[in-house]
Parts: C-alpha cells; structure tokens; sequence
C-alpha cells in the first residue's frame, strides 16, 4: 500500500512539476467564445467561466500545491527539529519554555493571522510571491504541532544508555544532538512531514474556496475548488469534479504513506 | 340564458382582474435586518421590510418611473421650491386602528431629523445650510419647508415611513399592506396583512395575499434549490448562471426585465496622500492614461462571458433605465487598441517588446483591488487583466475581505485601481450628489479635498449645486447631463457593466410587473396574488 502511494504521489508530482510540456494551453489563456465548455477533444476536461482550459490549470495548480505544500511542510518540520533538538540540549527549562512557545503557537487563530497577512501584502506582490508567502507562514507558525511530538521524542532518547555513554565519554551537548539524537528521531520527523503535507494542501484549498487563497490568473487546487460551490454546475458538467478528486487522491496517498511509515516506526 | 352567458363571461374576466384573495408569499432576505426600524433602514433586507410594511406620502412607480400619489392625493410646491405642501388622505387608519393625520406626518419628521436617531433616511432632509421643518396646516395638510430650493423634493418622501404619534413600537402600527406578526432572529420575518390598509378593490381591501414569510438565506445557491423545491415562490437578483439554469424549468417563471440602475465600475487612485510612486500618481492623473484604458477594456465580452448575457455595458453614472436622466447621446467607450495607444503615446509611454513603459522608463505594472466572493467581479477583473495585457500592463489582482478593502479605499489609500459596485436606489440624480461632489468623503477617487484638484471637478461641484437648486425639470436635465459628459470625458470612474435585473417566480403568481427598480418583482406587493388559493 505504501509502494502504491508513493508511486503515485510521485507520479502527480512529475506531471505537475512538468506542467509546462504536460498542459496543453497555458494556465492564463481565455477562449472568450468557448466559456464554460464541455469536455471535448481540444478541452478533455472543458474549460471554465472565462473559457480557459480546466485541464491546463489542474496541471499547473498542481504544481503550485504540489511544491509549495510539501516545501511548507518541510519548513515546519526542520523547524520543529530544531527546537526539539534544543530542548534536548538545554534542560527542562528549555523543554519547558518551548513546549509553552509551542502551546501558544497551537492557540493562534491561523485562518485569522493568513487573512490579515493577505491584506498586508505589498501592492505589487505577484502571484507567485503571495503563494510563498502564504506557505511560508504555514511553515512559519505550524511548526507547533510537530514540535510537541519530536521535543518528546527527543526527551525520551536523551535520557538513553547510549546518550549517557556518550555524555560519560566527554562529547559536548551539540555532538550529542546532532550525532545521537537527531539521527534517531528523523523517523518521527519524516512521519511529521507526511501528516503536515496534506494539511497544508488543504489550508490552501480553504483559502483558496473563499477566493482568499493564490491570487488570480495562476491556478491553485484551492482557487479551482471553487467552482464546486454550485452544485447546479456540478450536475451538468462532472467534470469539474476532478480538482477535487486530485486532491482527495493526494492527501489520501499521503495519509496511506504516513500509515505505512507510522507501522515501520 | 341568453343574458346569463355574457353575464357569466363579464363575472369570470372580472374575477380574474380582481385577484384573489389568500395564500402566503414566500421569498428570502439576503441577509438579517439589523433593525425594523423604519428610520433607521440601511441595507436591502431593511429597506424590503420597510416597503412591505410602510406607507408613505407618494410612490414612484418601478415601471412607469413616475411618482404617484399614495397617503397624500396632491402636493404642490411653494416659496419657489423651499417648501412642499401635502394633502393628505381622509379616513385611513394605521394597522391598530389609530386614525392618520398630519400630526403623524410632523412627528415622523420630527423623529427623522432628530440628530440623536442617526437615520439615514432623515440625511436626505439635511443640508450644509439647514434642515427642513414640518408645520401641520390642518388635519389633513401638513407643509414641509425647506432651507434652500430643492428640486423634486417630494420624490424623497418615497423613502419616508410614516410612524404613529401613539404608538411607540414602530412596527406595531403601520399604514403599509402588511404589519409584523412573528420574528424569528437569524431564521425568518412573517408579516400579515394590514386589516386596515387604504387601498381596496372593488370595495375590499387589499393586498390580495394573507401573509408575506421572509426567510434569512444568505447562499444564493440554496436560495435557489428552496425555490426549485416550492419553498420560496419569488428571486430578485438572479445571478445569471443560476438564472440561465431556472429558465429552463417549467416550475418557475422568469423574465430578464433589462439593465438596472446598478454598475461594476472601476477607478484609479487619485488622492494626492496615497502612499503611491509620484509617477504613478501622474499616470493616474492623466486623462489619457485613464481614457486608454478604458478604450481597452471589452466590455462586450464582460458582458457575454461574465453576465451570461444579462448585462449591458455601462455608460456613465445612470444606465439606460433611468428614462429620464440617462444621456443618450453618451456611447460606451468602444474597445479599440489603436485609440489606447496613440493616448498612451502622447503621454509618452511606450511599448519594449511585452512591457509599456513610461517616459521615465518605468514599467506600468499596477494593481487592482476587490472583494472577495464576488464571483462575477472577480472574473470580470481576470478579463480586464488579459485586456490590458494587449497594451502591455501588467495587471495584479487583489482579492480583500470587505473590511480591509474599505479600509484601504477609505482610510490608507494603498490602492491603485478599485473595482467595485454601485447600487443606486434613487433614480434622481441629487442621490449621487455624495459621489460627484469634491468635498464628500464618497468621491471615489479623491475623497474630502477642500478645493477642488482639477477644473473638471470644480465644474462637476457646480453644476450638481446647481441642478440641485433648479426648479425646472428641463434645466436640471441640462445641467445634469452636462454633469454626465464631463464624466464620460475625463473618465475618473470607467462605467463597466450594468447587470440586468433577473427574476423569477412561482408560475401561479399573478400580476407580477417586474421593474429594474427595487424592489424588482415585488413592488406591487398589494396587488400581487396567486392564481388559486393555497
């Protein structure tokens, strides 16, 4: 089942990453006189209200989502390894000050703190650049949950045989969290980085369903979710269906791969 | 016999053309009013309570756009247009049975222009030089004097519902068709025929339906199931992709009654405290940078891509459903790319390879605010983005939640182009006097200045002054479509779309007149009924 979910997650990650030679139109174009179009030999999945290719931006979409989901999640993972590898390092005090820095963080109104930080983007800012700042505050501020998993896990190995042979053997406390440590509770942080991906993937596709999310013309899985809000259109064109059931697919491979990893831990 | 049948013949038509009487009329509000308050109205929800339930002095008529008498029989103007005398209605009783005089008229005034209520309807009565008196005559004729001259000033009693001097609930006793029975916070309004109300039929009294239910449906999408399903009987406002799939239906009736008074407009930032480039602010500044834009934008394909078809493009400040204010000899501002950059060339822009520069070789890349959730807005804005990018700008579109897109139009001004709606519920031109008047803090584009920035609005401040005081309907045309070409002209505001008014109904329901006026199908409440009874 892992073997199966990792293939296609990786699958989808290469068309998308590919997009540009996989998308028959680009993202952008508008066939004004073909809007709303059934799927057809030219549009196999139709095209939407302003006529541009359905396909086209699911591929790109995907890309967008694909890459920056995963890059957040890594983010907030490296982070989360980091403060457990300080609270290993710095005693109880310090377990204690960052298990309080993590509860806080966990007590943020998330939803909240991506709106106003939407609003307080430059004029200027690109598409592009709100999607990196969009996943970078995902990263940023949902470090917290992993946090608390791996400072335990970290505190659990700290306590071991081998890191007070190591300690009785004169290595310093950096040593000792990089090189006895760390390596154990990678595992943990790997399983972390799977169950933050597919959470991020759909923080977007929140926004992006409110219209809140990577700004127009560059598609998100989140911005063409938002087609289903009628469920008139939904009946007479199924098709529109299928950014849904992407993202249904990705975040179930994801959640069968943590499955899998969780059982090897 | 032979008498019998043409008689039976006469009784059947007759009895069609009366109506009949019963049956509950069900449809939604699109959100929860906040108040019930008649003075205190606000927002649509509000104002569709108050049009049910109120009676006032003079009606304008939804289709025939002309004002009609309703409480008052007559009214002429007086002291060369600074006051305005009612005559009013004998023997009409509000829904408690209190008898209507013009002590009532006085002490609606009274409560409207009470600066401790705060009514929006009463700041139609206030002015920079004073706010208007009411002076009952006699019982049935009260005068409503003004500080300065005010034309059509009894059109401004369309709005106002007139309160019983006995009753201190405000929804207890009305003069309107229905009265308040039941409120269900969040959930819905029931409201009841007026056992009292003036108007009859063949000497019975009106409205033909029992009771009206208001439901509180903020998702149009499920507004429009219930409909589907004959849990609602009448939509306003149809958004045309749903309109376009209940017009196939044979459960519903529905009809595209033409543009209405509303538009999708977009303007450029033009307050001189905007935290924007200097070079921006000359490009926003330049009439040929807002007109080549405007020349580039298709506003056909706005229409028939966005609005399905329902939509007209816009002009200037009324559409063509304000028959007797709109300009007609005012066309769109035709798509045409050549116009766009000869304007953009005089101004020195010019085009390297996909960019538009400017003299100063910066690249035009500007952006545009809106709100979020607005479907056909939003697509209306990716539309204008790839228009643009034919003249090579680059276009950001920036979708905000309502309170920080006001507050960046209003208050930070960190905005370059705005694209937004404007409902106009008054068909005469004094209610956009807060739009086009320099010092108002609605000025879209360069709110509250102390002395007009540019000749053209000094001019616009003048000759709205001016049509407000003029007397003569045929001056105040002239003037105000003077008002409209400068406009068109200097193009502060580029006039996109005006939607089409959509509705739909149960196909039982008779007597519907739908008017691009609000309240579209339903502004005959009275007269409305179903075909047979339920």
């Amino acid at each position: 089942m892992r073997t199966a979910a990792t293939i296609f997650l990786i699958s989808v990650f290469a068309t998308a990453l590919f997009a540009d030679y996989t998308a028959p139109y680009p993202f952008a174009a508008q066939f004004r006189e073909l809007p709303n179009a059934a799927a057809s030999g030219s549009h196999l999945l139709g095209t939407d209200a302003l006529g541009r290719d359905r396909l086209s931006r699911l591929l790109y979409g995907a890309r967008l989502s694909m890459l920056l989901a995963p890059a957040a999640a890594l983010g907030s993972v490296l982070l989360a390894l980091g403060f457990a590898l300080l609270a290993a390092m710095g005693g109880p005090w310090c377990e204690r000050l960052i298990l309080a820095a993590a509860d806080l963080f966990l007590s943020l109104p998330l939803f909240f703190l991506l709106l106003a930080a939407r609003a307080l983007l430059p004029l200027h800012t690109t598409a592009e650049t709100a999607a990196i700042v969009m996943f970078g505050l995902l990263a940023g501020l949902g470090w917290a949950g992993p946090a608390r998993v791996m400072v335990g896990a970290a505190k659990q190995f700290s306590r071991s045989d081998f890191v007070l042979f190591a300690k009785t053997c004169g290595h310093g406390r950096i040593r000792i969290a990089l090189v006895h440590i760390m390596p154990n509770i990678l595992p943990v942080a790997k399983a972390q980085f799977l169950i933050a991906t597919p959470s991020y993937l759909l923080a977007e596709a929140s926004l992006g369903l409110l219209g809140l999310g990577i700004p127009e013309p560059v598609p998100s899985w989140g911005s063409l979710l938002r087609e289903l809000e009628s469920v008139s259109a939904i009946t007479a064109n199924p098709w529109i269906l299928t950014p849904a059931l992407c993202l249904f697919l990705v975040v179930a491979g994801f959640h069968m791969a943590v499955s899998a990893d969780k059982t090897a831990v | 016999m032979k008498c019998a049948r043409p008689i039976l013949a006469l009784f059947l038509a007759a009895g069609v053309a009366w109506g009949q009487w019963g049956g509950e009329l069900r449809l939604s509000l699109r959100s929860e009013p906040r108040s019930l308050d008649p003075v205190l109205v606000d927002s649509d929800s509000e104002e569709t309570f108050r049009y049910f339930t109120g009676g006032v002095l003079v009606r304008v008529n939804r289709v025939t756009q002309q004002l009609e008498p309703e409480l008052a029989t007559s009214w002429n103007i007086e002291d060369a247009g600074r006051k305005i005398v009612f005559h009013l209605r004998k023997d009409v009783c509000f829904s408690d049975g209190t008898r209507f005089s013009a002590e009532d008229v006085a002490y609606t005034m009274q409560v409207l222009l009470d600066p401790a209520v705060h009514s929006p309807t009463g700041d139609a009565f206030r002015s920079g030089s004073g706010v208007a008196k009411a002076a009952v005559r006699d019982p049935y004729t009260i005068e409503i004097s003004f500080p300065r001259p005010v034309a059509g000033a009894a059109r401004l009693f369309d709005q106002v519902a007139i309160l019983s001097r006995h009753s201190s609930d405000r929804t207890a006793a009305v003069l309107g068709p229905f009265h308040l029975v039941e409120r269900k916070p969040g959930s819905y309004l029931r409201l009841a025929r007026n056992p009292n109300y003036w108007k009859t039929d063949h000497g019975r009294r009106l409205p033909y339906l029992d009771a009206v239910r208001l439901d509180i449906q903020q998702n149009r999408e499920i507004e429009l199931l219930k409909f589907e399903r004959g849990d609602l009987d009448v939509i306003s406002g149809v958004e045309p992709e749903l309109f376009d799939r209940v017009s196939g239906s044979r459960k519903a009736w529905t009809q595209d009654a033409g543009p209405t008074l509303e538009s999708e407009l977009l303007w450029f930032n033009q307050t001189p405290a905007a935290p924007l480039p200097d070079y921006e602010k000359r490009w926003f500044a330049s009439r040929n940078f807002r007109l080549a834009i405007s020349h580039a934008i298709r506003r056909d394909d706005l229409c028939r891509v966005v609005y399905r078809g329902h939509a007209q493009p816009g002009v200037g400040p009324f559409s063509a459903a304000n028959r007797v204010w709109f300009n007609q000899a005012l066309k769109q501002h035709a798509f045409d790319l050549e116009t766009s950059m000869r304007m953009l060339a005089a101004d020195g822009f010019k085009k390297e390879g996909p960019t538009l520069k400017d003299a100063g070789g910066h690249a035009v890349e500007i952006s545009v605010i809106t709100n979020s959730g607005n479907r056909s807005r939003e697509r209306a804005a990716s539309m204008i983005q790839q228009d643009l990018a034919a003249l090579g700008i680059r276009l950001q579109i920036i979708t905000l939640d309502f309170p920080a897109l006001i507050q960046r139009i209003t208050q930070s001004f960190q905005y370059e182009l705005c694209l937004l709606g404007l409902i106009n519920v008054d068909l005469d031109p004094d209610g956009q006097m807060n739009l086009w008047l320099s010092s108002s803090a609605n000025h879209a584009w360069n709110p509250n200045q102390k002395t007009p920035a540019t000749d053209w609005e000094a001019e616009l401040d003048r000759l709205m002054q001016a049509q407000a005081a003029a007397i003569d309907a045929t001056h105040r045309k002239l003037l105000f479509d003077r008002v409209q070409e400068i406009v068109w002209r200097e193009a502060p505001i580029l006039y996109l779309v005006n939607p089409n008014a959509l509705v739909a109904a149960s196909p039982t329901l008779r007597n519907l007149a739908p008017s691009v006026l609000r309240p579209q199908l339903l502004w005959n409440i009275d007269r409305i009924y179903f075909e047979r009874g339920r």
